[in-house]
């Protein structure tokens, strides 16, 4: 690690899929305690960042740490290292909310007391005692991605990776997401998080928007806007994006 | 290890959980017994004999007592002559005629070819010639009856049939019957529960977790493995106390065999679920897959022997071929391991070699 202060640090990094390049070449770290957006188009690459990032998928080139680990080399610990919330759902819709907990608090090597103390102290943060023992099946979207997260943080991970956690929930419950990212980040665990809505960009200590593999913008969103002489994230967005989808349809 | 042990108690919770599924698979064997035990029986007997007698003498009653007496014969009607004969077949009426010439007694008596006719019914023809078979020997037996009366020397050969003496279909069965329910079990529970995992999104999230992928396998297909070997010790119970169907050879080489054919049919699972990424694919690579060949190409209801070429090469690759040839073995002929343990060392092979393709291509999927 070259600075105690950097979580990620990713240097040209790479991969390709055949003769498609899905990552070219970016640069970028992720401070400690930060909320960082991850943004693109679907098929921009954003996906394929995060898979390297979290051990999924070998980088064709360059490198990248996570926590201190190397991605390549050193992918276990980074696996242990990390917290992650699928872009899916990834709580098992048959068991209670307990055993989830359990089940991924035993995955990460807690012990039971632990699994047990975290659980209950998750519960009451979250004001959800009561439905503790119930089937995830039976517990509305909403709190089941709050959940899915709390879950994911269960082994208290310095960093955890957010892939689109609030696809199709609605805008009171996103808000209440946004408030539990906070709190976490506040706690000083590092969220990167990448999503499609642009509103939600604006709430991120800084974010990357990324196009066609490259990441072509990155800043804070003030920044980010004055830089570009444009009213929000979202016309940034579209500004960045559409070249590469003219050029795309060709 | 305590993390393998929690993958191991969800997958147990699924698997209880999910009630519909558990009963299907529970009852499934149970019931494919009692179906091939009492329906699909290929034995022939009670078989609907038509006689046509134009002129009845004390020889013609004397074969015709001699049909009667075989059980395997029930007289239903006695005609004059052959004319009802086509309406009682088409009918069902009647599977099978005996037609014989008048004047059957005189000609026996002057050493002229006294004749008759036997016609079966060959809709299937394997039943057809089984009847026939069965008429020609009361026929012969008839023969020899007359010609030891009249003091001729004479050669009487008879016939042994070896390890299932009264040639049942449901000895036959049973050790196929094992293999297909397995088959079900392993490789298509395995596919499907793997698959349904990457539907949810859950198995991503496995992935990513500090567990190996061995362990995910191991987690996900060891409960399979306990299901599977619960399902051999209830065909065989039941196949002991209903059908009194043998175990003439070691019970303890017998599950043990099963447990290793369900690890050949977990491991082909496993590649199934990893080359495909939904339940529906899953369920159909498994079908086409393992479930079709062990049906057809295993011995357990068509005979390899009288396969096309092609198709007794192609079932060589099959494991429930050898899974099969095994369980009769031990069942039927109480064979041990001396004399089967070629066909073991192909599953063993087998089970090997799939665990390892079916791991590293799991694996090369995260890549």
């Amino acid at each position: 690690m070259t600075s105690g202060d950097l979580i990620i640090e990713a240097k040209d990094l790479t991969r390709t899929f055949g003769s498609f390049t899905a990552v070219d070449h970016i640069t970028f770290d992720v401070h400690r305690g930060e909320v960082f957006g991850f943004l693109g188009a679907n098929g921009a690459g954003k996906t394929t960042a995060i898979r390297m990032l979290i051990g999924l998928l070998a980088p064709t080139s360059g490198h990248a740490t996570v926590a201190g680990f190397d991605i390549a080399r050193e992918s276990e610990k980074v696996k242990q290292a990390i917290g992650y919330m699928s872009q899916k759902f990834s709580l098992y819709e048959d068991l209670t909310v307990r055993e989830n907990a359990a089940l991924y608090g035993g995955i990460y090597g807690l012990t039971d007391v632990q699994i047990r103390e975290r659980t209950e102290e998750m519960l009451q943060r979250l004001k959800f005692e009561h439905a503790a023992n119930e089937r995830v099946r039976a517990i509305p979207l909403g709190w089941r991605q709050k959940l899915a997260f709390s879950v994911s943080l269960l082994h208290r991970p310095p960093v955890v990776f957010l892939d689109e956690p609030t696809g199709g929930v609605d805008p009171i419950t996103r808000r209440q997401f946004w408030e539990l990212i906070y709190e976490t980040a506040q706690g000083g665990t590092t969220v990167l998080v990448t999503t499609h809505y642009m509103d939600e960009a604006e709430y991120c200590d800084r974010v990357s928007i990324m196009v066609s593999g490259r990441i072509d913008a990155l800043g804070t969103p003030s920044e980010l806007k004055s830089e570009y002489g444009v009213g929000s994230i979202e016309d940034l967005f579209v500004r960045l994006a559409r070249p590469a989808e003219s050029a795309g349809s060709k | 290890m305590r993390s393998l042990f929690g993958l191991l108690r969800k997958e147990a919770l699924h698997i209880i959980r999910d009630k519909r599924t558990l009963t299907v698979l529970l009852l499934l064997p149970v019931i494919q017994v009692v179906i091939f035990g009492y329906a699909i029986r290929t034995d022939v007997d009670n078989v609907r004999l038509a006689v046509v007698d134009p002129a009845p003498d004390e020889m013609t009653l004397r074969l015709r007592s001699r049909f009667t007496a075989a059980a395997v014969f029930r007289t239903v009607a006695v005609l004059p002559n052959e004319a009802p004969l086509e309406r009682l077949f088409q009918k069902g009426a009647a599977q099978a005629a005996l037609i014989i010439e008048p004047r059957f007694a005189e000609h026996l008596a002057r050493g002229i070819p006294a004749r008759i006719l036997i016609i079966t019914d060959a809709t299937d023809p394997n039943t057809g010639s089984t009847i026939q078979g069965y008429a020609e020997r009361v026929v012969q037996q008839f023969e020899r009856e007359v010609r030891a009366n009249a003091g001729v020397l004479q050669i009487v050969p008879q016939a042994r049939l070896r390890f299932n003496p009264t040639a049942e279909s449901k000895n036959l069965f049973v050790p196929g019957l094992m293999a297909f329910i397995l088959t079900i079990i392993s490789s298509l529970m395995t596919a499907i529960t793997i698959t349904r995992e990457k539907e949810t999104g859950t198995m991503e999230t496995l992935l990513v977790s500090p567990l190996r992928p061995w362990q995910i396998i191991v987690g996900k297909v060891a409960p399979y493995l306990a299901l599977g070997f619960i399902s051999i010790v209830g065909v065989l119970l039941e196949a002991r106390l209903i059908f009194r169907v043998p175990i003439r050879g070691s019970l303890v080489l017998l599950l043990a065999e099963g447990l290793l054919f369900i690890l050949v049919s977990l491991a082909l699972g496993v590649l199934i679920s990893a080359r495909t990424s939904n339940q529906r694919v899953a369920m159909l690579g498994a079908l086409v897959g393992t479930m079709l060949p062990t049906m057809i190409l295993s011995g357990f209801i068509f005979p390899i022997e009288s396969m096309p070429a092609v198709l007794r090469y192609l079932s060589n690759i099959i494991p429930a071929r050898w899974f099969v040839v095994i369980a009769r073995g031990i069942m039927l002929k109480g064979i041990g391991l001396g004399y089967l343990w070629q066909e073991t060392a192909i599953l063993v092979f087998m089970a090997l070699f799939l665990l390892v393709v079916s791991t590293r291509s799991f694996s090369e999927r995260l890549e």
